[in-house]
């Protein structure tokens, strides 16, 4: 007997050392077992929480409790045994919780998106095959074997009459084709740079074409003079070359034109600069204007002439009332019947040579 | 209201000393306090330092316009100056051009000057000079530019023009929205 009791004892011991698996509350917690989550809506001890040594002893065991009922409702639950270990299914939980990462942003449109949606155009699907009269046949319309169909369809393209007549008519298709995919490539690209907001330049590769107009040329000229160290600021310049409009090379480069502010001067200041940027326009050297200085001759010599002529008129009074030797300067031939008869002179009538 | 830029200052100055010559000084250099230019929305606004120091108290967004608007910048940076403009410009105006008064509405209505409703013109006016307009009782009506010069305009014939019209009072009915 003495075997059991010492048995018994150390079983009791034991039994000492942990706590009954039993927890009394007032009320029931609330479980959701899906997200391991138990809720106590049981009052707290507000006395023990309060007191600086309680507080903790306190805490440690309303955990305890709480977990410990947690774990016995997993315990209701029907258990498996899966490589010597007991396993449980949990259920689908039942609290919603708020998603970790923010709501995705709609995809940015892109600017035919964009275009379409303010004009209210919709787009409607088409099908993939298409009835063709001439094959007699259902064709696709993209994808696979549509470029068969085509061959087939296409098997001679006429030459039109303005055209070369040596033009291959097939490379031509295929090279207007390759355009318009390097094209659409390059929207693509546009399109992403659109919508992160990264700054491309306006201008991409230089012409390479013999066609280009004489504005992409000009663009290229002055892309190409900027292109040296000091951004062309040394580089000399054509007679009679164009500058750049606006800001001129930098407003092609993406980043460029972002400028500090300047600071606000003060008012003493700020009259001081503009009283000197007057004097400075006021103090140019002033161009020789010819037209200026022509009018200004022409006034002077005019002046000069209403001069002359108001000091001639009494002279010329003069000389017609006295009458006869006035010096006639006309290289003309005296006419009859113009001249004044004079009875007292020697020989009457019109002089005669 | 911004501080304009050091060209922007430069055309602006170019444009009145057109008009006003040497008595740009006067705009800025004035007796009875501070007037200095200040730009909002490419717009310049002529505004004494007393001024500006209240419009600053106003939110940005909320200000419409403070002072005395002088003119704008066009698009290309070209500086236009505006009818508004004319009560500082008149009194300094060395040029001036007055219109007898058969002439004064067609001037108003926005067309040039011709030479027979010139009724004086100041002595030795260059070509191509910013003259203010009068009517014959010295009221400013507006500003232009010379077509012709003093000397020009005796020999020239009835319907030549003698000032090309760049603006005048009746802006502030004919385009009363854009003004400002």
């Amino acid at each position: 007997m003495d075997i059991v009791n010492e048995i018994l004892e150390k079983e009791q011991k034991k039994a000492e050392k942990y706590k009954p698996i039993t927890v009394e509350k007032h009320l029931e917690l609330e479980f959701d077992i899906g997200t391991l989550l138990a809720s106590d809506t049981n009052d707290l001890d507000i006395k023990s929480l309060k007191s600086d040594s309680q507080r903790d002893s306190y805490l440690n065991t309303l955990a305890r409790d709480n977990t410990q009922l947690l774990l016995n409702k997993i315990w209701e639950l029907p258990t498996e045994r899966i490589d010597e270990a007991i396993v449980v299914k949990l259920p689908q939980p039942k609290t919603v919780l708020p998603r970790s990462k923010p709501v995705p942003k709609p995809k940015p449109l892109t600017k035919w998106q964009e275009f379409a949606k303010a004009k209210g155009i919709t787009k409607n699907k088409k099908d993939k095959v298409k009835w063709d009269e001439q094959l007699q046949k259902w064709v696709p319309l993209y994808g696979f074997r549509k470029a068969v169909a085509e061959k087939e369809k296409q098997w001679l393209i006429e030459v039109p009459q303005h055209l070369d007549p040596m033009v291959d008519m097939f490379e031509k298709k295929a090279m207007e084709k390759s355009e318009k995919v390097a094209k659409n490539e390059l929207q693509r690209l546009k399109n992403i740079a659109r919508a992160k907001k990264v700054n491309i330049p306006r201008v991409g590769l230089p012409v390479t074409s013999d066609k280009a107009n004489a504005a992409q040329l000009s663009t290229a000229a002055i892309v190409a003079k900027a292109s040296t160290a000091s951004l062309g600021k040394f580089q000399d310049k054509l007679p009679k070359e164009k500058e750049a409009r606006g800001k001129g090379v930098h407003e092609l480069i993406p980043g460029k034109d972002r400028k500090r502010k300047a600071p606000i001067p003060t008012p003493q200041a700020e009259k001081q600069n503009n009283l000197n940027l007057i004097d400075k326009i006021l103090n140019k050297r002033p161009k020789i204007d010819m037209e200026k200085a022509v009018s200004k001759h022409i006034h002077e010599e005019q002046i000069q002439r209403s001069e002359e002529k108001k000091t001639m008129k009494p002279l010329k009074g003069k000389r017609k009332t006295k009458g006869g030797n006035a010096t006639n300067f006309s290289a003309k031939k005296p006419k009859a019947g113009k001249g004044q008869r004079n009875p007292n002179k020697k020989n009457p009538g019109r002089k005669r040579r | 209201m911004k501080v304009l830029s050091e060209e922007r200052t430069r055309a602006l100055f170019e444009k009145l000393t057109k008009y006003i010559g040497v008595n740009v000084k006067l705009l800025i250099d004035r007796p009875d306090g501070t007037y200095c230019f200040r730009e909002k929305k490419d717009r310049v606004y002529y505004i004494s330092e007393r001024l500006l120091q209240l419009a600053q108290t106003v939110k940005p967004d909320h200000l419409i316009s403070a002072g005395t608007c002088f003119g704008k910048f066009t698009k290309t940076n070209k500086f236009r100056l505006h009818i508004t403009a004319l009560t500082y410009i008149a009194p300094y105006a060395p040029y001036k051009i007055w219109v007898k008064p058969s002439a004064e509405q067609q001037f108003l209505y926005g067309n040039h000057v011709i030479k027979s409703g010139l009724g004086r013109i100041t002595e030795n006016t260059p070509k191509h000079q910013g003259v203010v307009i009068n009517t014959m009782s010295d009221i400013p009506i507006g500003f232009g530019v010379t077509a012709r010069s003093t000397t020009e305009c005796r020999h020239a014939d009835p319907l030549a023009t003698i000032a090309f019209h760049q603006a005048d009072i009746g802006e502030y009915i004919r385009s009363e929205d854009t003004l400002v």
